[in-house]
């Protein structure tokens, strides 16, 4: 009996957040309106042409890649979560698998929007299907990406069905659309030992599948870079070195939003201070995978300082870019490896701050991978007007910038409200586990 | 069946105004027929036929009357000039050599360029760098058109075949095609490409000009411009704007099969190979493995000193270097 009311306390305190209240009414009306000022900056860039951007001939990248690095870069995580740990047996990230999935989903899937505002004629995105040449990596990248979102949408709605069956059941005030649409999506779902098999042997394939496809995805998108002769770009190592910081960012974003889903969905008892301090130990391992990278990426040319390298990083260490450049590798890097290290700092609001800090630095970040080398092309820039040299973002363009960020959130949002964000299923499988061993 | 035979033939009134009907327009029909007839055998008038040249290079006889006048439409001239533009000029091998020493820094090349191709004042399909090595080299004047690559970055990494190399050696943008993510400008070391940020200057004016592949106009808001070494006026077998344009015979132009390049400036034609050999010719950053295919003579002895005022210009390259 005891067992019963357990399991309905579960079901209660997971299904309580997907209803609608003022807050998310607010919420919501708050990004619809942002969205549409940075549409509107978008709409004017695609009238008077790229000229609204601070992009030219030589920083002809920008803020839009660097965000493109970044989305496709913070995707990542849904891999790590839900397909490394969960594979090789780590159960405490069991209830943070969802999590991670919507952010991965999100981010993956806005990503491709990303790349779009960067295009000079965004109407002939098909001539890429249409005339798609294998040998540009941006075939490659567009291939994977596409493949990573079908395959983080499934891996997030498999383990969705046994919990689409509960709200059905249980959620008997929501508006009969909404009811119809977990019954159609639970596809009859009942509980019987053969579903239970296939949903698990599914996942478990999906799983194996996606750590390939994650690893492709930001591969490709390092050889955008990798693949061209620039300083800075033209670097071995760029595959693993994008993918590592990947997870870097990816951690941080799920931290921040298990503080927000704890403290507004009230799950306290689902997303405890172990599950921050696993996280905080997780994102100190990866932090220092990244930091190994960093080390071999900037001592090694610097140990040599060939010509144009020299120009390069004398630029980042000790030029326009030194304050970005040790802000992004102490703030956002250093410090969070060295203050996790504390347990007091794995708490909850400690490590949500530190993760801010990681996250911003993170795109930062990329900015730094992406800006600085073109304005040292090994050709002198002349015969241009100054802004031509120096690369300084427009207001339009830092609009554009910010509006995927604001479809992430209301993908998140959205998803959030209609979905349990901790497997109600699966955490009521292992509280009568926990109890069966007791 | 003998039922029906026995049946009495009556005709009644009501079928007999039928078949007159029918008579009437079966004559109607008959009429024009006939007519139609002694039109058409008018038109066969003999001494109306005229001798044509197929595309397959067959010379043929026919009658003017059955001809119609082939009208180019917008589209299909396009197509040629399409197909064309990446066919190439059979048999040609474009080279192009710079003759540092004799540059002047006139920029007579720049203007053509930038009138020929209707490019902004900052957009340069050729430009005219001061350049300095180290602190020790002498500065001099380099005119840096794209260098034509035989083993291309750009070509290689764009994702529509937008920018595609020839035959005969050439590196075109189709701007028909583009769709501006701007990947080649990364990739290309010697940065040569350019992108139409805005609207193009002479947008208006070119508004109803058939796209040229060949000479990039009208250029096109959100595509890539870059050199053409000229195609267009290749195809009519006359020098690059920038090579006819310059007053102090710093470019020589022709065929690497030939074995001939002419100097713009003094039209004389020299062995490409000997000129090559006797100057020590070079091509930039060899070391990347691009095979450029133009060719740089070094600015030895040179006709002209390199003007003080553009020493501090040259040496902003080399002050970032720390050398």
């Amino acid at each position: 009996m005891l067992d019963q009311s357990k399991t309905d306390k579960i079901t209660t305190d997971l299904l309580r957040p997907i209803r609608l209240n003022k807050a998310f009414v607010l919420w919501m009306g708050f990004l619809g309106i942002s969205l549409v000022i940075c549409l509107y900056a978008y709409t004017l860039q695609l009238k008077n042409g790229m000229v609204v951007t601070g992009l030219r001939d030589y920083v002809s990248w920008g803020m839009y890649i660097s965000n493109f690095v970044f989305f496709v870069a913070t995707s990542l995580i849904g891999m790590l979560i839900s397909a490394v740990l969960g594979l090789s047996g780590a159960k405490w990230a069991a209830p943070l698998a969802r999590i991670a999935e919507i952010i991965a989903l999100a981010f993956a899937a806005v990503a491709g929007l990303v790349i779009i505002s960067d295009m000079g004629h965004p109407e002939r995105l098909m001539y890429v299907f249409i005339y798609g040449r294998i040998q540009s990596p941006i075939v490659w990248d567009i291939t994977v990406v596409s493949v990573y979102v079908v395959i983080s949408a499934l891996l997030l709605y498999l383990p969705l069905i046994p919990d689409m069956k509960i709200c059905y059941n249980k959620l008997e005030k929501i508006p009969k659309l909404n009811r119809w649409l977990y019954k159609i999506l639970s596809l009859n779902w009942n509980g019987s030992l053969e579903q239970e098999k296939i949903i698990k042997n599914s996942t478990r394939i999906l799983a194996i599948l996606i750590i390939p496809v994650a690893l492709a995805i930001h591969t490709v998108t390092s050889w955008l870079f990798a693949s061209t002769s620039r300083v800075g770009w033209d670097s071995t190592i760029f595959g693993p070195y994008f993918v590592t910081g990947a997870f870097v960012s990816g951690s941080a974003a799920v931290i921040i939003a298990m503080f927000f889903y704890r403290k507004n969905f009230k799950l306290q008892d689902y997303i405890t201070d172990l599950h921050f301090d696993k996280m905080g130990k997780l994102l100190v391992l990866v932090s220092l995978v990244y930091l190994y990278f960093n080390l071999n990426e900037f001592m090694v040319p610097a140990y040599k300082m060939k010509k144009f390298d020299a120009i390069h990083l004398n630029d980042l260490f000790a030029g326009s870019y030194a304050l970005m450049f040790w802000a992004v590798q102490i703030l956002g890097l250093v410090l969070p490896i060295l203050l996790l290290l504390f347990r007091k700092m794995r708490k909850p609001l400690p490590i949500t701050i530190i993760a801010i800090f990681v996250i911003v630095g993170a795109w930062f970040k990329r900015y730094i991978i992406v800006v600085p080398t073109q304005e040292h092309p090994y050709l002198p820039i002349q015969n241009v007007p100054l802004n031509f040299k120096i690369y300084s973002p427009t207001l339009t363009e830092t609009l554009i910038t910010i509006a995927p960020f604001i479809l992430v959130l209301i993908i998140i949002t959205l998803l959030s409200k209609l979905i349990p964000v901790i497997p109600v299923h699966e955490s009521i499988h292992q509280n009568e586990e926990t109890q069966n061993e007791n | 069946m003998s039922e029906k035979e026995e049946k009495p033939k009556k005709k009644s009134r009501r079928d007999f105004l039928q078949n007159i009907g029918l008579v009437g327009v079966g004559s109607v029909f008959a009429g024009s027929a006939i007519l139609a007839g002694i039109k058409y055998d008018k038109k066969k008038t003999p001494g109306a036929r005229i001798k044509v040249l197929t595309a397959e290079n067959e010379l043929l006889e026919i009658d003017k009357n059955d001809t119609t006048k082939v009208k180019i439409t917008k589209a299909e001239d396009l197509t040629l000039l399409q197909k064309e533009g990446r066919e190439g000029i059979a048999g040609k091998r474009w080279v192009m050599v710079v003759d540092l020493s004799k540059c002047k820094n006139a920029r007579k090349c720049m203007s053509a360029c930038q009138n020929a191709h209707h490019l902004r004042p900052e957009q340069h399909h050729i430009n005219v760098l001061k350049m300095q090595e180290g602190k020790n080299t002498a500065p001099f004047y380099m005119a840096k058109p794209c260098q034509h690559c035989d083993n291309p970055p750009c070509v290689a990494v764009c994702p529509v075949d937008a920018t595609f190399k020839r035959p005969d050696g050439i590196v075109l943008i189709d701007n028909e095609r583009c769709i501006g993510c701007r990947f080649c400008i990364a990739a290309c070391p010697y940065s040569a490409r350019v992108f139409n940020w805005a609207t193009p200057v002479l947008e208006e004016e070119d508004k109803n000009k058939t796209y040229n592949v060949e000479l990039n106009v009208p250029q096109r808001k959100g595509t890539i411009s870059k050199c053409l070494f000229s195609a267009d006026m290749l195809r009519e077998g006359k020098m690059p704007y920038c090579v006819s344009a310059c007053p102090n015979g710093v470019y020589y132009f022709g065929d690497e099969n030939e074995d001939a390049v002419t100097n713009g400036t003094t039209k004389e034609t020299v062995r490409l190979k000997k000129l090559l050999e006797e100057n020590a010719g070079y091509r930039l950053m060899p070391e990347l493995g691009t095979e450029p295919r133009v060719y740089y003579l070094p600015p030895k002895n040179r006709t002209a000193p390199f003007q003080e005022k553009d020493k501090s210009e040259a040496e902003e390259h080399l002050d970032n270097n720390k050398d």
